[in-house]
């Protein structure tokens, strides 16, 4: 009884998800698929980590890390570039996505030299 | 002076009231970045230009090989002159910022064509890191407050006695840079919360870099960060911004932290590094969480969803915090740390921690030394600081009260404070003086406060309008204003005093006042180590306690057993023992770590207190952590500590008491006194007849502070 009600809330849940993300704007659907990849990305490595061991230390840390910082940068590009957002309504896009890619750059700089 | 350029300016230029003050706070700033350095220049007028104690030693013979030999050398540079016969990977286990600092102001200035020396350049880095502390100080009161409070947090800071008792001219080491890198940081970090741009959190994500380059309290910023994030997601104030500041300073900054060699692997390893680790998990999904609730807009199906996502993500943490714990993959938290949240753990844990002078907790007195009135105006900050509460004052109010607990913890940590106390006070002061200012101007001048700005001309004439039914309250204002600075001056006064008297010498050459008031310079150790320099052989190992070891190798240049970075307990305690055991069982210990020198320091000529009899009880307190036949009863008698006729036998005829009194019963020190008199303890010492075996006497330096003893090879026939 309970488990069905469980699954019940579940559903409604997810088609109410379902119906209020199908009015995103594109560009903000975009962005999430990049997050969802490079997200999915760090799991892979996770689990490759768990199955073949993390001898190379820094190897998985900066693999993982550059998927985990470009997931959260990409977060944040998002946040800055959402127009419902009214904290950031005096930031144009072109300076947050310039601060993007600034970020972007140093992190895959450090992990480059981190790579090893 | 000021006012009479202002007032030319006034005339011939036409300057606006808004420049006028724009020129008014640059010259202020200037001044108060000239002032910070050359109240650090004490110590090289009173003494001259020399690196000061013991870590800067270190410090700068680092710095030598880096500027000498190159960045890479420096790097992968393995020590063979200290630790023998361990070794130590130098390039590994130091944090490189200070180093690397001081080389490329070298490098810069030969670039220039300036030909100044690299000690020059090393003693005073801290001085010039102090100013620019100054500048970070304005910054972060500005954004806390107003500029006014920017100013007086820059002129506070600049003459803090907490601050410049690391920051002297001289004083060589971490803390100096550190400080400017942590409150570069903060302030950087309070900006990104403040702007939530990404460029600000990159800036603070590169300060933090800094900082872990330069001194290991970076611990402190990686916690309390975390800290303040989560409290404003507690109480509620949680933002856009801060996501976005705390994310991406937190990557970032976790990986370039990465970069410096001895941090290593500790943010993702070690239990110190776990909050900034968890917050930015919570974070995650709280943030996410909150999108979807924005997104359903419908509360009872928001509810269900929080239900099972909750359940399931802190399942998850606790699985993998419990996982890597057990499992030995995040370190435990290390003792310092304990020491830190524990006081009294460290006494009963670890004596090579507590054995250091500056990690016993902080006295009352030493409160008041190093912040005098700032310490009554800290309230007064916090007061004014949640009157007007916003994202940055909660921070300052966080730091303040943190930084204040740590510093009641250790005694070096006040420096940690000190920045902080300089800022809380500061508002303190600057809105003070402001109120009351406003009231003696309003009733002076009613007309005058109409061009001003708007909401000030309001309040002014509400105070205005106040100020008829309390007719002494512009003489109190006035009064007031007066007594504030009186204060104020009280407090340049006790800071220049202080520095001048206190924190300006350099421990390396001791001043005392002769008998008829005159300076006595002794320069006992630089003659030791200049002599051990001249003729010792090049490969001769010297025995000391640990606290001289940078000095000797830097001085010296001769290999040490033991130094300053107590990075093996054994080892130390190895020594310990030595110098706690009878002459004939140090000679086997000394044998086998191939000793030929000892060096002890000895005051009872000069009635110098630090010697090494003093420190005497925690030589055999960590030599018998490790080995148990050294027991600290042994050498007390009824539970006290003494050096006379009435000392226990072990202490009469141990080796640290052999070497410090060897032919001092021939000694007069004192007029009055038998021969053997210690001025230091002021007692005549118990054992006058002292006969070395196994050592003979190489070197005493002219007042007997350092006495150098040779080992004697083994005889051939026995």
């Amino acid at each position: 009884m309970a488990k069905s009600s469980a699954t019940k809330d579940a559903q409604a849940l997810f088609h109410s998800l379902r119906s209020a993300y199908a009015a995103t704007p594109t560009n903000l659907k975009i962005i999430d698929l990049y997050v969802v990849f490079a997200i999915s990305t760090a799991l892979i490595q996770v689990v490759y980590m768990a199955l073949v061991g993390s001898f190379p230390f820094n190897s998985f840390l900066s693999g993982v890390l550059s998927c985990i910082g470009t997931a959260v940068l990409a977060v944040c590009l998002r946040i800055q570039v959402n127009k419902e957002n009214k904290e950031f309504k005096d930031l144009p896009p072109e300076r947050a996505f310039a601060d993007f890619v600034l970020c972007n750059l140093v992190l895959h700089l450090v992990i480059m030299n981190f790579l090893g | 002076m000021e006012k009479a350029t202002d007032l030319f300016s006034l005339k011939s230029l036409k300057l606006k009231t808004k420049q006028q003050e724009l020129l008014l706070r640059i010259s202020i700033l200037g001044l108060v970045y000239i002032l910070a350095f050359i109240t650090r220049l004490f110590s090289v007028l009173r003494y001259e230009s020399m690196i000061h104690e013991f870590d800067p030693y270190f410090n700068y013979r680092t710095t030598l090989y880096l500027t000498q030999k190159g960045f890479y050398d420096f790097w992968n540079w393995f020590d063979s002159e200290s630790w023998y016969p361990l070794g130590r990977i130098i390039g590994g286990t130091l944090y490189p910022g200070l180093m690397v600092t001081a080389a490329f102001i070298y490098w810069t200035l030969r670039f220039l064509r300036f030909a100044v020396h690299i000690r020059e350049v090393c003693v005073l880095t801290a001085p010039f890191f102090a100013s620019n502390t100054t500048l970070v100080a304005y910054f972060f009161g500005k954004e806390l407050w107003d500029s006014g409070a920017g100013l007086v947090a820059a002129a506070l800071i600049a003459i803090c006695p907490g601050y410049i008792s690391r920051s002297v001219a001289g004083s060589y080491d971490n803390e100096g840079v550190a400080i400017f890198a942590l409150l570069l940081t903060f302030y950087l970090f309070v900006k990104a919360v403040k702007t939530g741009s990404l460029a600000w959190s990159l800036a603070s994500a590169f300060g933090y870099f800094y900082m872990v380059s330069a001194w290991g309290g970076y611990v402190f910023i990686i916690n309390l960060i975390p800290l303040y994030v989560l409290v404003l997601l507690v109480v509620g104030r949680y933002s856009m911004r801060l996501y976005v500041a705390y994310n991406c300073m937190y990557i970032l900054g976790m990986l370039l932290a990465m970069q410096i060699r001895f941090v290593g692997f500790q943010h993702v390893q070690s239990g110190e590094h776990m909050a900034a680790m968890g917050v930015f998990f919570l974070m995650q999904v709280f943030y996410f969480l909150d999108w979807l609730k924005h997104l359903l807009n419908d509360q009872k199906l928001f509810q269900a969803f929080l239900r099972i996502t909750l359940t399931c993500a802190i399942s998850v943490g606790a699985i993998a915090l419990g996982v890597g714990t057990a499992s030995g993959y995040i370190s435990p938290w290390t003792g310092r740390f304990y020491s830190l949240l524990d006081p009294t753990y460290a006494k009963d844990h670890i004596p090579i921690i507590a054995s250091v002078s500056e990690h016993q907790p902080t006295a009352w007195s030493s409160f008041m030394f190093d912040f005098h009135i700032l310490l009554i105006l800290f309230p007064a900050g916090l007061y004014f600081c949640f009157k007007r509460l916003s994202d940055a004052t909660i921070f300052i109010v966080m730091y303040g009260l943190t930084s204040m607990y740590f510093a009641g913890v250790m005694v070096r940590l006040i420096l940690v404070a000190t920045p902080a106390v300089c800022l809380i006070s500061a508002i303190a002061v600057s809105a003070t003086i402001k109120n009351l200012s406003q009231l003696v101007r309003t009733k002076a001048k009613p007309t005058q406060g109409g061009s001003g700005k708007g909401t000030t001309s309001t309040k002014a004439s509400s105070k205005g309008a106040l100020d008829r039914s309390l007719p002494y309250q512009r003489n109190g204002a006035i009064a007031l204003l007066v007594g504030a600075f009186y204060l104020l001056t009280r407090y340049a006064i006790h800071c220049t005093w202080v520095t001048s008297e206190a924190y300006s010498s350099p421990s390396i050459v001791l001043a005392a006042r002769g008998a008829h008031g005159n300076r006595v310079i002794f320069d006992d150790y630089r003659e030791a180590y200049y002599w051990l320099r001249q003729n010792t052989p090049q490969d001769a190992k010297v025995m000391s306690w640990w606290d001289y070891g940078y000095q000797i190798t830097a001085m010296g240049n001769r290999t040490v057993i033991v130094d300053n970075n107590t990075w093996n307990n054994t080892h130390i305690a190895t020594v310990g023992r030595a110098m706690s055991s009878y002459e004939d069982e140090a000679y086997e210990i000394m044998r086998s770590l191939d000793v030929d020198y000892v060096l002890v320091v000895f005051g009872g000529v000069t009635g110098y207190s630090s010697d090494d009899i003093n420190k005497f009880l925690w030589m055999v307190r960590i030599g018998g952590g490790v080995f148990p036949v050294i027991k600290e009863p042994d050498y007390l008698v009824n539970g006290e500590y003494r050096v006379d006729k009435g000392a226990a036998p072990k202490m009469l005829n141990c080796l640290m008491y052999k070497l410090s009194y060897y032919r001092f019963g021939e000694l007069t020190t004192e007029y009055g006194q038998p021969p053997g008199y210690d001025r230091a303890r002021g007692v005549e010492i118990g054992n006058k007849d002292i006969k070395l075996e196994y050592l003979e006497e190489a070197f005493t330096t002219s007042n007997w502070i350092v006495r150098i003893y040779k080992v004697k090879p083994p005889k051939n026939r026995w």
